[in-house]
């Protein structure tokens, strides 16, 4: 089986209280932060490689990002990926979901075919859930977002995924893409035997025209998205103090969470 | 030019060995306090993720990765767990003695099993008559056709009841001592009494008991009269980094646990960290933990180069082994009454801190090799 699994370097989510927010430009300011693996694409690389352990082939793992982010692809070569390929240019930056999808696209294109495309279901920095799926329609490839469990049988895959309220089985095509859930596995640690046997492995650093891709499809000038604000939210707490019986307490408990929401 | 960088492999090393203290110990860490016993995942984790291979050179099974990494490792898992890494730091210390003195036999024989922690290690030297003067040694090996018979008892040995494979320090004449490699199951072999200490919950101390203990003449490490040699050796160099190691992500975690709650704990109106008072106490913590990184990887690195480095080790242990109980009784004092509660760390700091001057030779020890290389 030939799978691809998507990183994205992240500040590491430990020291998430040093993130900010620059309202002038509208951009997130991460400087001096650490990258790591997207928490999310931990779990997409440990079914990659469970995968591989179990049916044989390879596993390719793909990221766009700054230079930076070589540190994270060297590390999923720790955990025991094949190959790692970053596509990093200047005119990669700034890039929405869209024009970050196309670039992914595009190397996912190069690197050749695959059989199965895991990715984390969400990214802890962007949040946004939409990658994944955009990847899936630039590649006409078949998707499930937010899987919990998965299973090959003979060119299908049995998968069930979260849903708002439950969670939904499904049956998959391959070639297919995931978006992967926590609950799908527990990811491997680091083992220092790993880290020995990438040594000799290196990141290889893909630019556009590498791609063949014009840089007008590419980060800023290829994204449609305009940030109208970006804020830190607020927030406050109170509390109330639901006096009466028993049950009148749980009724009007009851009345308030519904309003609020909550249930 | 001095280098003052670690590698971008040994930087992954680090997060490698965060993880899993993180992930794996951590978590144990209430029960440890609560029942001072050593959870088998722990060791078990170690093993899977080869932190006992770090020493071993890979012809015989190892990682050959060197002792800056290993106080790397011992440094990241002690900010979590200094029982832990205790015990990490003896099993690497018990590794040592055969990979340093070791015929090819005895490495082909014992070092691949514990490099992939299928065996644990450790080392006994220690009597009752006195850790600082091991030449008091009343263990005794007598020569008996193709083996030595050995009767004696050791104190306050770390691992004693895990290790399969003990290297023990014995007296075979009047002024000779030897060394031997024993093995759990040979007859007249025994751990004793588990012994409960003020800190280190969890980490396994405790008694080794030799009643006519059988050991094959080939298990002998060196030659006879080579014993003082070979049990210093790993004492001076890698118990000493060990502890070293232990002490360095001791006070590593005092100076994190301090600042939090220093930023966290409002009074008059504002965090505690804007009292002048207090930054002294963090301003001597975080100085005193770059020199303790500075003294303890330097001697690493000597020790990687094939350097001579037992006086900068005692140097190294001498110094983070103070200054973390200083760091440590700091720290409590700044957490007020929660410095003495169970439900902070701060205490458990305190504990650990006092376990670890005697441990591999007290501050007096260190002190007279230390003066002993000044005085020359
Ligand atoms: C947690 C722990 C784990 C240990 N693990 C091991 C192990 O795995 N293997 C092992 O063999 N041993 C181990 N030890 C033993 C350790 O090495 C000894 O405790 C240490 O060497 C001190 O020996 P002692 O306890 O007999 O104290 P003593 O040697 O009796 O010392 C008593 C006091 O006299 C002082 N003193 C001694 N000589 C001098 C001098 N010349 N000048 C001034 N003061 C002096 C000492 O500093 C100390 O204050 C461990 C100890 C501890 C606490």
């Amino acid at each position: 089986m030939q799978i691809l699994v998507l990183v994205k370097a992240v500040p590491d989510p430990e020291r998430a209280n040093e993130i900010t927010l620059d309202p002038e430009t509208g951009t997130v300011k991460r400087e001096g932060i650490p990258l790591v693996i997207n928490p999310l694409d931990r779990n997409a690389v440990e079914e990659a490689l469970r995968l591989k352990e179990e049916k044989g082939g390879t596993v390719a793992a793909l990221s766009m990002g700054p230079p930076a982010a070589e540190g994270p692809l060297r590390e999923a070569l720790a955990l025991g990926v094949d190959r790692a390929v970053l596509l990093s240019d200047r005119a990669m930056a700034g890039a929405d979901t869209l024009a970050t999808a196309r670039v992914l696209a595009a190397g996912a294109r190069y690197l050749g075919d695959f059989d199965l495309i895991l990715c984390g279901a969400e990214s802890f920095d962007g949040g946004t859930a939409q990658v994944g799926p955009e990847l899936a329609q630039f590649l006409g490839l078949p998707h499930a977002s937010y899987v919990t469990s998965a299973r090959e049988k003979g060119g299908l895959l049995e998968v069930e995924a979260k849903v708002e309220d439950g969670r939904k089985k499904l049956q998959v095509r391959l070639p297919a893409l995931l978006t992967v859930s926590r609950e799908l596995n527990r990811p491997r640690g680091l083992s220092f035997s790993g880290i020995v046997r990438a040594r000799g492995k290196k990141v290889e650093v893909l630019s556009l025209a590498d791609l063949g891709m014009d840089p007008s499809r590419a980060g800023v000038a290829g994204s449609p998205t305009i940030i109208g604000d970006i804020s830190t939210p607020t927030t406050t707490r109170s509390g109330e103090i639901i006096k009466g019986d028993p049950e009148e307490v749980v009724d009007v408990l009851v009345k308030k969470l519904t309003e609020a929401g909550v249930v | 030019m001095v280098e003052f960088q670690f590698t971008e492999e040994q930087e992954m090393l680090r997060k490698a060995a965060r993880e899993f203290a993180e992930q794996v110990v951590a978590p144990l860490v209430p029960k440890m306090e609560e029942t001072d016993e050593t959870p088998e995942e722990i060791i078990k984790g170690m093993g899977e993720r080869d932190l006992l291979a770090v020493t071993i050179p890979p012809e015989y099974g190892g990682l050959g990765l060197g002792h800056v990494a290993r106080v790397i490792v011992l440094e990241e898992v002690a900010r979590v767990s200094v029982a832990t890494a205790m015990m990490l730091q003896v099993f690497h210390l018990g590794i040592d003695p055969i990979l340093v003195f070791g015929t090819e036999e005895q490495k082909k024989k014992y070092l691949p099993a514990l490099a992939r922690g299928e065996r644990l290690a450790t080392v006994a030297v220690t009597e009752a008559t006195g850790g600082s003067e091991p030449t008091a040694c009343q263990t005794e090996a007598r020569l008996e056709g193709d083996h030595y018979v050995l009767n004696g008892r050791k104190v306050f040995i770390t691992d004693v009841h895990l290790a399969d494979v003990q290297v023990v320090f014995t007296r075979t004449g009047e002024k000779e001592f030897t060394t031997f490699i024993l093995e759990k199951g040979m007859e007249g072999f025994r751990p004793g009494r588990y012994e409960h200490k003020v800190g280190m919950k969890g980490c396994d101390t405790g008694e080794l008991i030799l009643d006519n203990c059988v050991v094959p003449k080939e298990n002998m490490l060196g030659k006879p009269g080579d014993g003082l040699k070979v049990a210093l050796a790993g004492i001076s160099e890698t118990g000493r980094e060990g502890i070293a190691g232990c002490a360095l992500g001791l006070l590593q975690a005092c100076l994190e646990s301090s600042t939090k709650f220093a930023n966290e704990r409002i009074l008059y109106g504002r965090p505690i960290a804007k009292l002048q008072g207090i930054q002294w106490k963090i301003a001597e913590m975080a100085v005193n933990l770059e020199a303790a990184r500075l003294l303890t990887y330097r001697a690493a690195a000597m020790r990687d180069k094939g350097q001579r480095c037992d006086v900068e080790m005692a140097q190294a242990k001498y110094f983070v082994t103070e200054a973390a109980a200083r760091a440590a009784k700091d720290t409590c004092d700044i957490h007020g009454g929660y410095g003495v509660m169970n439900e902070y760390a701060a205490q458990r700091y305190l504990r650990d801190a006092q376990v670890l001057i005697p441990s591999a030779g007290t501050s007096e020890i260190m002190r007279i090799v230390i003066a002993r290389a000044a005085l020359k």
